[in-house]
């Protein structure tokens, strides 16, 4: 019998070209490398200062999504950017992209979307895999068992000329989630729940592995959520142990792989859960059942609570009176009822079809209230359609919101889709810092349920009061 | 990049935990293709007012702060987005090193990989550096310490290879293209056995 591993020390193994030493990293095989405009400029002028070419072409991937516009007659009818430099930097990801042979989903491809949920859509992204990508928001492909996890742009250039990184073991700390999550509680409730009890410091130098069993009941999109926001408590990567539902999502994707390739895929991909007696560096356990609709009231995503309960009466963190001032709430505030102008359903963290028809089932019927503005922005062009299929687009524009065309937009504002400074965001992206959304602009993260029905109300509320009947 | 092996300055100290990246440089200003000149953004939205003056009350903004090499902050300094924007603006002001207790994984990496040394210290060493704001210390990358003032000297861990590449100021790409004989054996034996 050999020695009990978990997941992320079995998919490590398997990627080691050359093992660790007490004085040098390890060499990392990258199987899968998504590059987009933001993080790529730099690296690839490396290259060419060195005159190297791109060493696996068939295992990069190129899209845009940062810096792309999400009104349609700016992507489909030649009007031109907001932002000049946006415009810029996409054109150069095309440039760099045609010169070195890197295929590239544009602009204008049916297949284009944010990086993070055009993978697993396309089935590129496949559990045992080692992915990696110019962005901390990698870590949502681990959602499938792969390991996955945001490098900068000199790593960037690593993979482009090497196809492997320098890298040392992370340590690995297991997230054990009982239960099972309640109606109206979200799999985005509960991984700022796990950040809410962890910190956002509290995975640092480790790989998380989710496990248990309110983690085997989520579906594909599910994990993805929980593994995205991995970084978020500061964790290198999250991982999930593939099974039926990872498998029933891969089939017949159009980068799976096909026929008797597929049945061999499934049986090796069997074997990468974590042994029986796999020891962790730590442990954490959480009881999904407890976890209620979340939202965030302060500027970093760690402070979180119920929407059902209020701010902090008090806190030891230091920056406690400092993220007050900028959100302009009080200590011990109510947060339900509390007044809200901006409405952001979209990112890597939720913006796929589950996501969509979350807030839609919410919105059916019903209008925006008054004041607010709601922008829906799908996570991918083959997402839009299929949600215009269903006829989600008809339920959004009649209540009142905005629907656009797909990329990371107000996630980070790169492309010009702002919130304006002193307004409140409710927003399902995963990030609430300081200026993220905008020069002074306060977001409140949650689920796609939760900003639904804040949408609804002008105010923050909990989903579960709109989902009767 | 610049090798570095020891630099003393003065500190500047941003008492504040869990600094990220969007603070460090906001997402505004990475719709750049360039790594040059970002120093003028570093902290853009601390260091200015909404109309582009100078914030004059914050640190960096502050006489005592010019010249300085060494910054200090709080816990889980350089947390959230993986841009490596964020040590190229703190370069490019100047600064070429931070002190903290903890730092984020990917900041940490991006850092020493463009010759800005993360100094990983003690709580105690951390609350008398916040408390003594302007301190004159010594990071040495040959003993791997912090000097103080009262000529105490505190070690900090760093991985040798990249201490290594630090030190003769050269990248590690070299190091990895040296790889390729190991790298292309690896991806035959591979192909041979899997998808």
């Amino acid at each position: 019998m050999t020695h009990p591993k978990t997941l992320f020390q079995k998919v490590w193994e398997r990627h080691e070209v050359v093992a660790q030493t007490a004085d040098t990293p390890a060499v990392l095989y990258i199987d899968l490398h998504l590059i987009h405009e933001v993080t790529t400029p730099q690296a690839f002028d490396v290259l060419r200062e060195r005159g190297l070419p791109v060493r696996r072409l068939d295992r990069t991937l190129g899209t845009m999504d940062h810096s792309t516009p999400t009104r349609t007659e700016q992507v489909f009818g030649g009007q031109p950017f907001t932002i000049e430099s946006a415009a810029k930097q996409v054109k150069q990801l095309e440039s760099n992209c045609a010169e070195f042979g890197v295929e590239l989903l544009d602009l204008r491809s049916n297949l284009r979307g944010i990086v993070h949920v055009i993978g697993p859509e396309l089935g590129a992204t496949q559990p045992g895999k080692t992915i990696v990508c110019g962005d901390s928001h990698t870590s949502t492909h681990g959602a499938f068992g792969a390991l996955a996890f945001g490098i900068g742009t000199t790593e960037v250039g690593h993979v482009l000329a090497a196809q492997c990184l320098l890298q040392s073991k992370p340590r690995t700390l297991a997230i054990n989630v009982k239960g099972r999550l309640r109606p109206g509680v979200t799999a985005k409730d509960l991984v700022l729940a796990i950040i809410g009890k962890i910190g956002v410091g509290g995975g640092t130098g480790h790989v998380i592995e989710f496990r248990g069993e309110a983690i085997r009941a989520l579906s594909m999109d599910e994990r993805m959520t929980v593994c995205n926001m991995s970084i978020e408590a500061g964790a290198r990567a999250g991982m999930i142990a593939p099974d039926e539902t990872t498998f029933a999502y891969l089939k017949g994707r159009p980068r799976a792989p096909q026929g008797a390739d597929w049945d061999a895929a499934v049986a090796d991909w069997r074997t990468l859960a974590t042994d029986d007696g796999a020891v962790f560096d730590r442990e954490v356990v959480l009881d999904a059942s407890q976890v209620e609709p979340m939202i965030t009231w302060g500027t970093h995503p760690g402070m979180v609570a119920a929407i059902s309960g209020t701010v902090p009466a008090s806190s030891t963190d230091p920056v406690f009176g400092k993220a007050l001032d900028y959100m302009g709430f009080a200590a011990g505030q109510k947060l339900a009822g509390s007044p809200i102008n901006v409405v952001f359903v979209g990112s890597c963290t939720n913006s796929r079809l589950s996501d969509l028809r979350a807030a839609a089932s919410i919105l059916k019927g019903r209008r925006v209230a008054d004041g607010v503005r709601m922008l829906v922005v799908p996570g991918s062009q083959q997402i839009k359609k299929q949600a215009e299929d269903e006829g989600l687009d008809r339920i959004f524009i009649e209540a009142g919101a905005q629907w656009r065309e797909s990329g990371c937009s107000m996630c980070l504002g790169m492309n010009g889709d702002l919130v304006d400074k002193g307004q409140y965001s409710v927003s399902t992206s995963n990030r609430n810092f300081e200026g993220r959304q905008g020069v002074g602009a306060r977001t409140l993260l949650a689920s796609p349920l939760t900003a639904a029905a804040s949408a609804v109300r002008g105010a923050i509320c909990d989903p579960r009061e709109l989902m009767q009947g | 990049m610049d090798a570095f092996t020891s630099i003393t300055s003065r500190t500047v100290v941003l008492p504040r935990s869990d600094i990220d990246t969007d603070q460090i440089i906001p997402a505004r200003f990475l719709r750049t293709t360039s790594r040059e000149g970002l120093g003028k953004q570093l902290f853009a939205d601390w260091r200015y007012r909404a109309d582009g003056s100078v914030n004059p009350d914050f640190v960096l903004n502050q006489p005592q702060a010019q010249g300085c090499q060494v910054l200090v902050a709080e816990r889980n300094f350089g947390c959230g987005s993986s841009r490596e924007h964020a040590p190229w603006a703190l370069l490019d002001f100047g600064i070429r090193a931070v002190i903290s207790t903890e730092f984020a994984d990917i900041f940490r990496s991006n850092s020493l990989k463009n010759g800005l040394v993360p100094v990983i210290v003690d709580k105690e060493t951390l609350a008398w550096l916040i408390a003594n704001p302007g301190a004159e210390v010594t990071v040495d990358l040959t003993t791997r310490s912090l000097q103080l003032p009262n000529g105490e000297a505190v070690t900090f861990p760093i991985e040798p290879f990249a201490r290594y590449c630090l030190m003769q100021g050269v990248d590690q790409l070299g190091y990895l293209l040296s790889k390729d004989a190991q790298i292309s054996a690896f991806e035959q034996q591979r192909g041979a056995v899997s998808r």
